[in-house]
């Protein structure tokens, strides 16, 4: 008994030679078998529907008979582009989208700096500053909407309470796109700060040494020793924050609540356009149309910083 | 004596001169002690909101300090969007997802870190290259499907797409590549171990730090995520953040009320941010310098 189950026994109960080959072809399948519970449910669900979205939005679909699917080749993404909304929305995401990744970064970089010295109390800092990350874009999102609220909210007492005249954070387009990037700049800076933080502390300490010695002050140093060194890393986060503004939906949702993006559309993004379109207007195929345009955005914007970032590197060298 | 014994611990790098360039200042801990409140107070917000009635938060002079109506606020937040519902779907589905990920990731992971077989660059290219593309490109044909499969409105809709994950198969090989030494798995086949032997015995008690990181990231995520779960669940039987949609949709909006369901919807995570905090931020720094 005890042969034949433990193969840890110093006496085999198969000759070695004799069970090579089974082995071995054990040892040729097995990686496919360690692979195969992720790909199956990956091609299934993951790489399936990114392929088949541009096969949907080329056709009529609604909501309520998504079963039945009429072609009608380019027609959705004609439409999209006579549509006023369609460049609203792509406008705006280009605008929140700014607000909201450059302050986050910036921001994010100063503070990694701060936590890279020496702090007593770093790991509460750390922790602190990465609390808003655990928090959803449903809770976040409906606490921010109450502090920027047009008449009791938190901002506009403190505003009129200093003698400033209060804000319409919902109704202005300005005001309501910077509530929406508020919250996802709170959401993401700390997040930023740690992968700027552990980028930092893989650079040398020698180097900043050696820039103190030379008569370096703290700013020259970051600016000539952490910025430079840090670089693959703020390309990094520039591409991932660059991607999820693409795809902002959550926040502009729910900051008044509803699909449009408040009254105007003043706030509304390319992904809540496509919400809109497909699950309040009932166009699952024009909402497809919308997902592959950004989609399309997105390999541009790759695209761009890629070779911004070469370049970069030559000018460098 | 003592002040010595004090400073020894604080200069522990060699040829650290008395002007560290890395000492920080009072300037850095007034600006990182402003961030973390700026960070907090809406967490306090929250909770102040929740404990107070709609309209001592709706009034000219809002209050600052937490009231004494929580626990009627939670009560009319779990009446009035199925949030007891929506809680243990969310553990449901967070518990199985994270299960489903870190057992799937860890294999592939494996297979891909220190297995060799053909077709394996192009895989790992495919599984890689589709961490960039957002999930919200394959929701419609996604919908689709779960229509198709009369899964609409149950969770296994919203558990079967997330059971795998393309970062959790990169981040799983990218930790096995660096914890896994070739010559322990080596060892184990001249001494004749299966295949399936070397993983159990050896690849699981190896990769258990990065499956944990992996298993809390996975959690975190899973309960927050908002834009699937909107799309295939119905507010009849939501998870916490859809639930946390119908509240704050009413046409008379109850601050309070939305508050405390917010603040319902957070404290898990919470909770096991506060316990695991510390890991959580060694495990996405872990991954920020390998990604």
């Amino acid at each position: 008994m005890a042969i034949t189950t433990t193969t840890r026994s110093p006496r085999p109960a198969a000759p070695v030679a004799e069970r090579r080959p089974r082995a071995r072809w054990g040892a040729r399948a097995a990686p496919y078998g360690y692979l195969a519970p992720f790909f199956v449910l990956f091609a299934a669900f993951g790489l399936f529907p990114l392929v088949y979205t541009a096969y949907v939005s080329l056709h009529r679909v609604e909501l309520q008979t998504s079963q039945q699917m009429d072609w009608v080749g380019f027609q959705n993404y004609t439409r999209l582009l006579e549509d006023p909304f369609f460049w609203n929305a792509l406008r705006n995401t280009f605008t929140i989208g700014v607000l909201s990744t450059v302050p986050q970064l910036v921001m994010a970089l100063g503070l990694a700096h701060l936590l890279n010295y020496k702090l007593r109390g770093r790991t509460f800092f750390r922790v602190a500053m990465l609390m808003p990350y655990a928090t959803s874009v449903a809770a976040a999102t409906l606490v921010f909407a109450q502090l920027f609220g047009r008449d009791y909210g938190l901002l506009n007492w403190a505003l009129s309470s200093v003698g400033l005249n209060p804000v319409d954070w919902q109704a202005d387009t300005w005001a309501s796109q910077i509530g929406v990037s508020a919250v996802v700049t709170w959401r993401w800076t700390g997040y930023n700060a740690l992968i700027y933080l552990a980028g930092m502390q893989a650079i040398g300490h020698e180097l900043y040494e050696s820039a103190a010695m030379d008569g370096a002050s703290r700013w020259k140093q970051f600016l000539h020793v952490t910025v430079p060194g840090l670089r693959p890393t703020i390309i990094f986060t520039v591409v991932v924050s660059t991607i999820g503004a693409t795809q902002l939906f959550g926040e502009p949702l729910l900051y008044e609540g509803n699909a449009g993006g408040g009254i105007s559309h003043q706030y509304q993004t390319l992904g809540l356009y496509m919400y809109e379109q497909g699950w309040s207007f009932f166009h699952l195929g024009r909402a497809a149309a919308v997902a592959w345009v950004m989609f399309l955005l997105i390999v541009l914007l790759a695209l761009a910083n890629a070779a911004i970032a070469a370049r970069r590197n030559r000018t460098d060298r | 004596m003592t002040t010595i014994q004090l400073q020894k611990p604080v200069r522990r790098r060699p040829g650290t001169g008395r002007r560290s360039p890395l000492q920080g200042g009072p300037l850095a801990y007034a600006v990182l002690i402003g961030a973390t409140a700026l960070f907090v107070f809406p967490f306090y917000w929250t909770l102040v909101g929740a404990s107070r009635t709609n309209a001592e938060m709706s009034s000219a002079s809002p209050a600052l300090t937490p009231g004494s109506n929580l626990f009627h606020n939670i009560g009319e937040a779990l009446q009035q969007a199925a949030i007891g519902t929506a809680l243990v779907n969310s553990l449901i589905v967070a518990c199985t997802v994270t299960l489903g990920v870190v057992l799937s990731s860890t294999l592939a992971g494996f297979a891909f870190a220190k297995l060799r077989f053909r077709g394996r660059s192009l895989l790992l290219a495919v599984t890689v290259g589709t961490m960039m593309i957002p999930p919200q490109l394959g929701v419609i044909p996604l919908f689709m499907v779960i229509v198709k499969m009369d899964l609409q409105n149950k969770l296994p809709s919203v558990i079967l797409p997330s059971l795998v994950s393309a970062f959790g198969v990169f981040f799983m090989r990218q930790f096995l590549i660096q914890a896994l030494p070739d010559e322990l798995i080596e060892a184990a086949r001249v001494d004749g171990a299966s295949s399936l032997r070397i993983f159990w015995s050896i690849v699981l008690p190896v990769a258990r730090p990065g499956m944990a990181v992996l298993g809390m990231l996975t959690f975190m995520a899973t309960w927050n995520d908002f834009f699937w779960p909107i799309v295939a669940l119905s507010s009849q039987n939501p998870t916490v953040q859809v639930a946390l949609r119908s509240l704050g949709q009413g046409y008379v909006q109850d601050q309070s009320i939305v508050m405390a369901g917010t603040l319902i919807g957070t404290l898990p995570v919470l909770v096991v941010f506060a316990l695991l905090g510390r890991q959580i931020v060694g495990g996405i720094m872990q991954g920020a310098v390998k990604g």
